[in-house]
């Protein structure tokens, strides 16, 4: 009975810290930069330098052996999206003036990645030094990475009899060895800077809030999905430009947190509750009610 | 040899006695020569091969799938129906076992056979539609804790294999062996409360799927609370399958049941009046997750807000309504009609929120392909066989042969 009481109340003591721990905490909607991912490894897309020259996608199809990309008459014909032999797009929007506006897109990299939280074998995972990285020997191919994916980025090779999820790798072998990723090294424009996110993020802010009149007071990225390392600027609307501008601002991951704290209540309360209705239901000396007409 | 020695006498005839039903081979045989026999052996001959076929070709040459359709009707149908229809097993378990309603002890292992066979299926269904499925093994090492199909995952697991224990009493007392299914029919009460943890939690878990993807679940089917939904949906798909498996096994397999004093139709009133409070509670949690998600303007609105409607009043509310008539009325046929409504509607719900109302905004709808359907068909139509070939022979629907003494 002692042995009982005393285990009920660590039960009471674990669940009631359990709830008040995961319960959100009110600092984090006065966050500014999010201090995580400050030193990952990122880019700065300054979509008002692009000139269209699509050499990285070229650059990118070569560093991962990927088809050569179409032509500029096909390829600005329409929106394109990424595809598992294509990692990287140029798309073509317009400037309110009617002149041309491109857009980079790939996978953005993500400070905290839906992906790799949805993974259940680990096969996407975030490195500590920026990239999401794929390990394809460890994938099973449920694709929930690709339901998870507020920016549709993980693309899945449907048409292999042993498939792959296939995406952006940030080039994380060449960074690995201290080279940049191959899109930026091509760049003839300066659009694409690369460096540590604090500081990217610091001169998104100087270019952008200090020519309120040349750029959209937006940096698309920032705090998009609780942060990416891709980051991005502009002078027109970033819907315009196709993004994805109803990506929530908090970190994908943490929308799950409520209902993956679920199991642990249940799996201490259950069994004691069940128990409890069991000796309950029989408390006037019936049996187990495998008595009855069937075994 | 053991279980041969406990069939009394009759060691020549064992095979002929138990898994033949007493005929001789040929007399067998021919007793399979029925319509119902031939169709379903025509379906098989046409899902079994592509089931194979998709894994020499790929899933690209066998179904619809698409970039932004990565689940269809594998998943939404075979694993989220599936699993959710097979949630009698834990309901009249619970309902038995703990709750102590004795009266409900003759369709426990019946509800126990359709969930251990649903599951069966569901995972099935599942290694077709994985790319690589023999990774699977790296839920159980790689630790992708953060992950809701990680808790899905290994639930099921647990789960499955509790149902497999469950149901080898009925299997071990068909064999005759004492020796096995006297300890686990011990263990029941245990595995009755394993079951109902792991079903809690991997139901509501394959809700808690899509709270990851918030801007592409139509709003009217998102809500942060979707495991609940998920949860409570899953016991009214057990109560309905109940309903229509006990009476569809009344009929055809009624010679099983001479002898026996079940009076079906009180415990589906019975069921019915359950049924009639927790789909009413339903409804109106599902209304203030819509109130919640702030998307009460969008109910009627274009296909997605009146498919809701149709989802919510013709699935959920009416079927609820015609269970508590029929439970005050005593009106078995309007409680038998609602049933049949709710697993429709089961089927329903799970479809659209893994299909149907996902990526809503994509212009490129998806619809199952041919092979698709001829697959998932095929499940279906093995597990009824199955599930026929099992109680004409195991002590499911009736007591055992020569143990009329025990029960």
């Amino acid at each position: 009975m002692k042995l009982g009481r005393r285990t009920f109340l660590k039960v009471a003591g674990a669940s009631g810290t359990a709830a008040l721990v995961s319960l959100p905490s009110p600092s984090q909607a006065r966050g500014r930069v999010p201090v995580a991912g400050e030193e990952e490894r990122s880019v700065l897309v300054d979509t008002t330098l692009c000139v269209g020259c699509r050499g990285c996608e070229a650059a990118c199809a070569e560093a991962n052996k990927l088809p050569d990309p179409p032509s500029d008459e096909k390829a600005f014909a329409a929106q394109r999206t990424t595809g598992p032999e294509c990692f990287t797009v140029v798309n073509r929007g317009e400037k309110a003036d009617g002149g041309p506006r491109f857009v980079k897109r790939q996978c953005m990299h993500c400070v905290e990645p839906a992906c790799a939280s949805a993974c259940p074998v680990r096969a996407l995972d975030k490195l500590s030094t920026g990239p999401v990285a794929y390990d394809g020997s460890k994938c099973m191919g449920c694709r929930y990475c690709m339901v998870a994916c507020p920016f549709s980025v993980p693309k899945y090779q449907y048409d292999k009899a042993i498939p792959l999820v296939r995406k952006c790798t940030f080039c994380s072998g060449r960074q690995a060895e201290g080279k940049e990723p191959a899109c930026i090294g091509v760049c003839p424009s300066g659009a694409l800077a690369y460096g540590t996110r604090g500081k990217l993020v610091e001169e998104a802010r100087r270019r952008v809030f200090g020519n309120p009149d040349k750029y959209t007071q937006h940096i698309y990225g920032e705090h998009e999905a609780g942060g990416t390392n891709w980051m991005y600027i502009t002078d027109v609307s970033f819907e315009k430009l196709g993004f994805e501008v109803a990506v929530n601002d908090n970190s994908y991951p943490k929308l799950v947190r409520g209902a993956l704290g679920v199991p642990p209540v249940v799996m201490t309360l259950w069994p004691p509750l069940l128990m409890g209705l069991w000796a309950f239901s029989h408390r006037n000396g019936k049996d187990n009610g495998n008595g009855g007409n069937h075994g | 040899m053991d279980s041969l020695a406990t069939v009394p006498g009759r060691n020549g005839s064992w095979v002929q006695d138990r898994i033949l039903l007493g005929m001789t081979f040929p007399v067998y045989l021919r007793s399979l020569w029925t319509p119902f026999n031939v169709v379903c052996t025509a379906i098989l001959a046409v899902g079994l091969p592509l089931l194979v076929y998709r894994f020499a070709a790929g899933l690209g040459a066998t179904t619809n799938l698409s970039q932004t359709q990565p689940w269809g009707l594998w998943i939404g149908f075979d694993m989220m129906t599936g699993i959710a229809l097979a949630a009698g097993g834990f309901t009249i378990g619970a309902t038995v076992e703990i709750f102590g309603l004795d009266e409900y002890h003759p369709i426990e292992r019946p509800a126990i056979l359709t969930g251990f066979l649903g599951y069966m299926l569901a995972v099935i269904g599942l290694v077709a539609d994985l790319g690589k499925p023999w990774n699977m093994i790296g839920i159980f090492s790689n630790n992708g804790t953060q992950s809701v199909l990680f808790e899905v995952a290994w639930c099921v697991a647990c789960y499955s294999t509790v149902l497999l224990l469950e149901f080898s009493v009925p299997f071990f007392e068909w064999l005759g062996w004492e020796r096995f299914y006297r300890p686990l029919k011990k263990a029941l009460l245990g595995l009755t409360v394993l079951s109902v943890m792991f079903s809690t939690m991997h139901q509501s878990a394959l809700g808690s799927l899509f709270i990851i993807a918030p801007g592409k679940l139509h709003p009217l089917w998102y809500s942060g609370q979707i495991f609940l939904f998920f949860f409570i949906s899953a016991v009214i798909a057990g109560i309905c399958m109940v309903i229509v498996e006990s009476t569809l096994s009344h009929r055809i397999f009624s010679e099983q049941f001479e002898g026996q004093h079940v009076d079906v139709d009180k415990l589906t009133l019975g069921l019915a009046k359950a049924g009639a409070v927790v789909m009413f509670a339903y409804f109106f949690l599902k209304l203030q997750g819509v109130i919640d998600n702030h998307a009460l303007g969008l109910i009627g609105v274009g296909f997605y807000g009146k498919w809701w409607l149709l989802e919510m009043l013709g699935f959920v509310l009416l079927p609820s309504l015609m269970f508590a008539w029929g439970a005050r009325n005593r009106h078995v046929t309007v409680v038998r009609v609602a049933a049949v409504l709710g697993v429709v509607g089961i089927v329903v719900n799970r479809l659209n929120v893994s299909v149907v109302a996902y990526n809503y905004n994509q212009s490129v709808r998806y619809w199952p392909s041919w092979m698709e359907i001829s697959v998932s068909l095929a499940l279906v139509v093995a597990g009824i066989l199955a599930f026929r070939w099992i109680v004409n022979r195991m002590p499911v629907l009736r007591p055992m042969k020569g143990h009329a003494g025990e029960h």
